[in-house]
């Protein structure tokens, strides 16, 4: 194929990517914003979620598309619940110490994938998309007649993939608004500003915690659902995420969400584009680097705006 | 004139946003002189005593130390002129023992063997009369014994200038007493510069003071004369 | 001058000569898990240094592990070092490997720092994949025999091997336990106690915290050279970043901050999944358990909580 449709591929898979990225990333910075915790295990949320959605389709049976919406709630749902109480019973105990956190989500980071591996085992396993039509796109090329339409061979996608750029688009939308306009938003960015403050007007400091950690890793967990049909579950999976994620969420901003979601188009696409003009290798090396010299030289991020 | 001062500063300045902290602050500090940095609450004391000592960088102006211009050098490299600085906040280890405490304060200007190191520490701590608790843990002590513990810390430098920051604030009324026949005892080696809010100790150890408000010098002299400013009454009187 | 010095030093005899011992009556398979145990001790103490005593929180040190391993091996491969010479080219990399990560890295502090130092030790361990064909990559390669004879000594023999690894523990377990006691040592103990009180004391913070850094990473590198050198093997594994997490496991484990505890923490860690690697495949799970119970009930690790509440004189 030549250089143009070769791109449109490249967008086309890089949408899907960023779309993915996009869920997890805000997860893990609204996690980051409201609690100040680097959560590491949360590559092992994304990665359940992905393995839920595979059971719940084993499980349950029957036409694919009544088996991915269930387990559009059942795995953000379950996953919500594993991490808000891993936040009760292990986080909120060490109250949040920057770096025993780190430790302790690492533990957990090890804790969610052996036990993994132990009940779902080692294979990567498909899921079967709810719907999954496949068209070609048409490219244009200038011959001694003008411009003239063809359909490149390979060129095109499926509605599937349509539709989990679509559906990501949707969430971080609900989620904007819930955010903004709702009280359950309004006590978790009072607590994001000022602990203590919030805790001084009564706001339940420590339930927004499990519930800010619960909906972040159900943030993870939703993406994982949307991308199993495509990419498959295996139980190794979390951990790619999880760095592209805390490229996203340092590239954009610590704890910023337009930041983080600009940042994650951003990665996502080039990172789609990058892997296939050049060795994917190669593009992480770059984006790893990328992320050490960003905190080193510019903390708030590229998108961010200096603070003081 | 010709003598050369311990520090001096000219048209120091430090901005942080819009804020003005430290306005074009000229001040001589000559060698040997006990002085007092006083003012309101959000005068610019601690800000121009950063600069100082070179735990914020000035905006404009310099800093010049025994006639040197120290405006850009770090602040460790400026301790290691001379300087000694003890926290308006305690600050001190913790978890480390009084001895060791001041022998962390001791070793950078220290080129002797462990024995004069050892003497050195327990000099230091004779001199606040924390010798016999040398080996407890500098978080056992009391408010009281620790701000000590602080001064022991910069008397073990032996510094050409040693800097206070509001070293009595909340010391009982006997620990001032003692610290006051301390700096008596201190200045008879080394400049200090005291920054206080106590104006009895304040007019019992200064031999000059100057008058820090809204980030620029108001007035400088004698305690009897700034007693008797009527600046500085006012000032007082408009910020209580 | 204060009591218990010559104690300190006898116990630290003491544990190397009870070692040394049991190079004589340990059966062939624990016999050959101590000698392991005692290499990865010192990417342990190594650790420890810049962990433990400095306060520096890395996730990266798996970098340097893997630098010295690499150089070493592809110093041998590649370049035809001998054996000893290689380990020499291993250190002299690792001190300008930590000296660059580390005067880029300590600009930052806390979580910025670990997440730096992670992200340069990924790269690190991309980079020996994106050069498979020098590194072999995710396979890596084998150092034959023939090329693991030191003064005639056969390293690939497993008494050998033992006493080399022990003489390599010795050596890092005296050289950091004299410079935790130097004044180096204990102005790295006030950086990590207050940093801002020891700048205010004249001390160069930035300049003691990169020393930390590449005393820390060069040891680790020597750790990485030794396994290489002594295991016969050079890997990819090696550099990923389970070796960033392994020896943070141990100190804490072991206990940070004291001199034994990296080497009571490896020993413990390897047979706890020596032993549950039996029953499954999910060995990492006992690591996993043990970070989250550590971080909850035990912060000062095994040595800690002895030196707490027995000895407190435990350096």
């Amino acid at each position: 194929m030549e250089f143009g449709p070769n791109l449109i591929i490249a967008l086309i898979e890089g949408s899907v990517q960023a779309a993915v990225l996009t869920l997890i990333a805000v997860g893990l910075s609204l996690v980051f914003g409201v609690m100040r915790v680097v959560n590491v295990a949360h590559g092992e949320f994304f990665m359940l979620g992905a393995v839920l959605a595979w059971a719940v389709a084993s499980f349950v049976g029957g036409h694919p598309a009544v088996s991915f919406i269930l387990a559009l709630i059942i795995a953000p749902l379950l996953v919500g619940i594993l991490a808000a109480a891993a936040d009760i019973l292990i986080l909120k105990r060490i109250n949040y110490d920057p770096e025993n956190t780190i430790v302790a989500t690492i533990g957990i980071l090890y804790i969610i994938q052996q036990m993994t591996l132990i009940t779902y085992g080692p294979d990567a396993r498909p899921v079967e998309p709810p719907f999954n039509h496949r068209f070609s796109i048409p490219w244009f090329e200038y011959t001694e007649q003008g411009y003239s339409m063809y359909w490149p061979w390979g060129l095109g996608t499926t509605s599937y993939k349509l539709f989990v750029v679509a559906a990501a688009v949707a969430v971080i939308v609900l989620l904007w608004l819930a955010i903004s306009r709702t009280k359950a938003g309004l006590m978790m960015r009072a607590t994001q500003l000022d602990r203590d403050m919030a805790q001084s007007f009564g706001i339940p400091v420590d339930r927004v915690n499990a519930i800010v950690f619960g909906v972040g890793a159900a943030l993870a967990a939703l993406g994982a659902v949307l991308i199993v049909p495509i990419q498959q579950a295996h139980y190794l999976m979390g951990g790619e995420p999880l760095l592209l994620a805390f490229i996203v969420v340092i590239i954009g901003g610590l704890g910023s969400l337009p930041g983080t979601i600009v940042a994650a188009v951003f990665i996502g696409l080039s990172d789609g584009i990058i892997s296939i003009f050049f060795a994917p290798t190669l593009a992480k090396i770059l984006s790893t680097l990328l992320v050490a010299f960003v905190l080193i030289f510019r903390p708030q991020g590229l998108f961010g705006k200096a603070v003081r | 004139m010709a003598a050369v001062n311990l520090l001096e500063t000219k048209n120091l300045t430090k901005q942080f946003g819009g804020l003005t902290a430290v306005n074009g602050v000229s001040f001589e500090l000559p060698a040997g002189q006990v002085r007092a940095l006083i003012g309101p609450n959000g005068a610019g004391k601690s800000t121009l005593v950063g600069l100082l000592c070179g735990r914020i960088e000035a905006t404009a102006g310099d800093v010049f130390f025994e006639g040197h211009k120290v405006t850009h050098i770090p602040a460790h490299k400026r301790i290691g002129m001379g300087m000694a600085y003890t926290f308006q906040i305690t600050s001190i280890f913790g978890k480390l023992s009084l001895h060791e405490n001041v022998a962390l304060a001791a070793r950078p200007h220290h080129k002797g063997g462990a024995g004069d190191l050892d003497q050195a520490v327990f000099g230091a701590l004779g001199d606040v009369g924390l010798q016999d608790r040398a080996e407890e843990l500098a978080s056992d002590l009391s408010y009281g014994h620790q701000r000590l513990l602080e001064i022991a810390m910069g008397i073990v430098q032996k510094p050409k200038l040693l800097i206070l920051d509001e070293p009595t604030q909340g010391l009982a009324d006997v620990e001032v007493e003692q610290f006051n026949a301390l700096i008596k005892r201190l200045s008879e080696t080394s400049t200090i510069l005291l920054i206080e809010h106590n104006m009895n100790v304040v007019m019992e150890t200064a031999d000059f003071i100057t008058v820090l408000n809204f980030g620029e010098v108001l007035a400088e002299g004698t305690p009897q004369e700034v007693r008797a400013n009527k600046l500085v009454q006012d000032a007082y009187l408009g910020a209580g | 001058m204060r009591a218990g010095e010559n104690r300190v030093w006898l116990l630290h005899i003491a544990v190397v000569l009870v070692i040394l011992a049991l190079h004589f009556v340990l059966p062939p398979y624990h016999h050959g898990i101590l000698a392991r145990v005692m290499v990865l001790a010192i990417l342990a103490m190594g650790y420890n240094f810049a962990f433990g005593y400095t306060g520096l929180l890395s996730l990266g040190h798996a970098l340097f592990f893997g630098a010295g391993m690499y150089a070493m091996g592809l110093g041998i491969t590649g370049l035809g070092l001998s054996p000893g010479i290689a380990v020499l080219f291993a250190i002299v990399c690792s001190v300008l490997v930590s000296a660059i990560i580390g005067s880029l890295a300590l600009r930052t502090a806390g979580v910025s720092l670990m997440i730096v130092t992670l992200m340069f030790a990924q790269a690190g361990w991309y980079l020996i994949l994106y050069f498979g064909e020098i590194t072999r990559g995710d396979e890596g390669f084998v150092i034959p025999q023939a090329q693991r004879l030191v003064a005639g000594i056969d390293l690939a023999d497993s008494n050998n091997r033992y006493l080399i690894a022990l003489i390599l523990f010795a050596i890092v377990l005296f050289t950091t336990l004299k410079l935790v006691r130097s004044s180096f040592g204990k102005a790295l103990v006030a950086i990590r106690e207050n940093e801002e009180r020891a700048k205010m004391l004249g001390y160069n913070v930035f300049a003691y915290k990169l020393g930390a850094i590449i005393v820390s990473g060069t040891i680790s590198g020597l750790a990485g050279a030794a396994y290489g050198l002594l295991f016969g093997y050079v890997g990819a594994t090696f550099a990923s970043v389970q070796y960033s997490i392994l020896p943070l496991l141990w100190v804490l484990l072991g206990g940070a901050s004291t001199i034994l505890g990296p080497f009571v923490g490896t020993l413990f860690m390897t047979y706890l999944i020596d032993i549950s690697s039996e029953f499954t495949e999910a060995y990492l799970l006992v690591a996993g358990v043990i970070l989250v119970l550590l971080t909850l009930f035990a912060r000062q690790g095994i040595v800690g909580e002895v030196k707490k509440r027995f000895a407190p004189w435990l350096p």
